[in-house]
C-alpha cells in the first residue's frame, strides 16, 4: 500500500513540473468556446484544438448545445467566443451588443440523405427546393430537427414559403433532437433528412441512409467565430478569444482543416472561406 | 411553440403515458412484492437485491434495451412500435417494476408476521389473507402509487430515446422542456417545469382525496 502510494505521488510530482515546463502561460489561460452539437459531433475541434493549446498554452473548454443555447449560453456571460452557423441569429447576436464581429472562416454544404430506394425520385435535382418539393407530392417521410438549430434554420430556408405543417402533413416529423438522433429516427422510419455532411459521415455505418442529394448552390452552410463582447459581458476573456480567432483563421489552422477528413471519408468535411 | 392546443396536447400524452406506465407497473409490481413480502423461501435475499439493484436502472440504459429490442431489425421490430407512446409505456414499465415490486415487499414484510397469524386464526384462504394485506396498508400502497407516477411523469432518458420527442405524436413535458432548453429558451423551459410540477401536485391531491374517501 505505502509502495503504490508512493509511486502515485511521484507520478503525481512528476506531472505538475510537466506543467510548469510548459514554456509561456497565459494570464488568463482558460478559454470558453460554446459551440453547436455539429460542430462539436464532427470531431473537428477534439483534432484542431490540441495543436493550439500545444503551442499557446491556453486550454480551451469546449461546450457544445443547439445553436439556440450555445448563443443564449454566451448571452449570460458564460463563453468567450462562440463558433456557430446561423447567420440571422449570428447578426442578431452582433447587433444586440453581445457580439464584436462576425467573422465567416469556413463553410460545407448540407446534404439530403434517404433511404437507398429514393422514394421520392429525390436524386440529380437541381436544388435541395427541388429536392424538397418532389418529397412534398410524394408525401415520404422527412424526419426535420424542429429544434431552431442551424440545420432546422436551413432546412426551413430551403421550404420557404412551403414549410410542412407537422400536425396536419403526418409524413412530416419533426423530431426536436439533435443531429445523430434525427439520422437514426429518419433510418428507422427510411425517412428522408437534412444534415450536415460530416456528422452523416461519422454515422454511415449504423444508418440505412445515403446521400441522395449533395452541393445543391441552397446547400451551403457558413461557420462563423464570434469574439463576445466584453464592454456588454462581464469576465470575458478578450485576449484568450482573440488569440484563438487568430489562431483560427491562420495559415496553420487552414491547412489542418483542409486535411480533415481526407484520410477516413476521402473528401475534406470543411473549406476554408478564401479571403 | 403554438402555446395553447400544443401544450394542452402535451400534457394530454404525458398524463396518458404516466397513467398506463403507472397502472401497468402496479399490476405487475404490487401482487410480486406482496407474494415475495408475505413469505419466506430460499432465495428471497437474492430478490430484493436484485430489485434494489434494478430500482437504480438508469432510464438511458433501459431506453437503450428497449429500443434495441423495437428497432426495425430488432426480435419485436416487426410490430413498428419504435417512436409511439405504447413503448413510451413499456420502457417506463421497465424502469418502474422494480421500484414497486421493491417497496410494496419492504412494506408487506413489516405488516405481514402480525396480520398472517390473525388470519390464520380466522381460517382466512392465501388470497383472501393477500387481499387483507393491501386493504391494511392503503396509505402505504398510495404512496407506492405516486412514487410510480412521479417517477413516470418526471423521467426524460428513456422516453425521448424511444419515443423520438416527435410533434403532436410523443413529445411529453419533459422532453418538450429539454428541447426548450436546447433552443436556449431558458425561461420557457423553466415555466413548463413549473406547470409539471403543478400537474403532479393535483394528481397527488386527487390521490390522497380518493383514499381518504375510501376510509370514511
Amino acid at each position: 500500500m505505502k509502495k503504490l502510494l508512493a509511486i502515485l505521488l511521484s507520478v503525481v510530482m512528476l506531472l505538475s513540473f510537466a506543467a510548469c515546463a510548459k514554456e509561456k502561460t497565459p494570464e488568463n489561460p482558460v478559454i470558453r468556446m460554446s459551440t453547436t452539437t455539429s460542430v462539436n459531433d464532427s470531431g473537428l475541434l477534439s483534432y484542431l484544438l490540441p495543436y493550439f493549446e500545444d503551442a499557446t498554452g491556453y486550454t480551451v473548454e469546449v461546450q457544445s448545445a443547439g445553436t439556440g443555447a450555445a448563443i443564449q449560453k454566451a448571452k449570460d456571460g458564460n463563453a468567450d467566443l462562440i463558433l456557430v452557423h446561423s447567420k440571422a441569429s449570428e447578426e442578431e447576436f452582433v447587433s444586440e451588443g453581445y457580439g464584436v464581429e462576425r467573422i465567416p472562416f469556413m463553410y460545407n454544404y448540407f446534404v439530403v440523405v434517404g433511404p437507398k430506394s429514393d422514394p421520392a425520385g429525390v436524386k440529380g435535382s437541381e436544388s435541395a427546393a427541388a429536392a424538397f418539393a418532389k418529397i412534398a407530392d410524394a408525401k415520404a417521410n422527412f424526419v426535420s430537427r424542429g429544434d431552431d438549430s442551424g440545420t432546422h434554420k436551413a432546412e426551413l430556408k430551403i421550404w420557404g414559403d412551403n414549410v410542412p405543417d407537422s400536425k396536419s402533413d403526418s409524413w412530416y416529423i419533426s423530431a426536436g433532437q439533435g443531429m445523430g438522433a434525427c439520422l437514426t429516427m429518419a433510418s428507422e422510419k427510411g425517412a428522408y433528412c437534412l444534415t450536415d455532411k460530416a456528422t452523416f459521415l461519422a454515422n454511415a455505418n449504423s444508418l440505412e441512409l445515403e446521400i441522395v442529394l449533395s452541393e445543391g448552390e441552397d446547400m451551403k452552410n457558413t461557420y462563423s467565430l464570434i469574439e463576445c463582447n466584453p464592454e456588454k459581458l462581464d469576465g470575458v476573456n478578450t485576449e484568450g478569444a482573440r488569440a484563438l480567432i487568430e489562431w483560427m483563421t491562420g495559415k496553420e489552422c487552414s491547412e489542418l482543416i483542409a486535411k480533415y477528413g481526407e484520410e477516413q471519408y476521402g473528401s475534406a468535411l470543411f473549406y476554408l472561406i478564401e479571403e | 411553440m403554438n402555446m395553447d392546443s400544443e401544450l394542452l396536447q402535451i400534457i394530454g400524452v404525458t398524463l396518458r403515458m404516466s397513467f398506463f406506465s403507472t397502472v401497468i407497473s402496479c399490476l405487475i409490481g404490487m401482487p410480486l412484492g406482496v407474494l415475495i413480502g408475505k413469505s419466506v423461501f430460499k432465495g428471497k435475499r437474492t430478490i430484493k437485491k436484485l430489485t434494489g439493484t434494478l430500482m437504480g436502472l438508469p432510464p438511458v440504459v433501459a431506453g437503450l434495451i428497449v429500443y434495441m429490442l423495437f428497432t426495425k431489425y430488432g426480435p419485436f421490430g416487426s410490430f413498428g412500435l419504435l417512436f409511439t407512446v405504447e413503448v413510451m409505456v413499456i420502457a417506463q414499465c421497465m424502469l418502474i417494476i422494480p421500484v414497486v415490486i421493491n417497496l410494496t415487499e419492504s412494506m408487506t414484510e413489516i405488516n405481514a408476521k402480525k396480520l398472517i397469524e390473525t388470519a390464520k386464526g380466522l381460517n382466512f384462504s392465501k388470497l383472501k389473507t393477500s387481499l387483507l394485506l393491501l386493504s391494511e396498508n392503503k396509505q402505504s400502497l398510495l404512496s407506492v402509487v405516486l412514487t410510480a407516477f412521479g417517477r413516470s411523469i418526471a423521467e426524460v432518458g428513456a422516453v425521448s430515446l424511444v419515443g423520438g420527442n416527435i410533434q403532436w405524436k410523443t413529445r411529453v413535458m419533459t422532453t418538450a422542456i429539454m428541447l426548450e432548453t436546447n433552443k436556449g429558451n431558458f425561461s420557457f423551459a423553466l415555466a413548463l417545469g413549473i406547470i409539471l410540477l403543478l400537474i403532479s401536485f393535483v394528481v397527488n391531491i386527487l390521490a390522497s382525496a380518493l383514499v381518504r374517501e375510501d376510509e370514511e
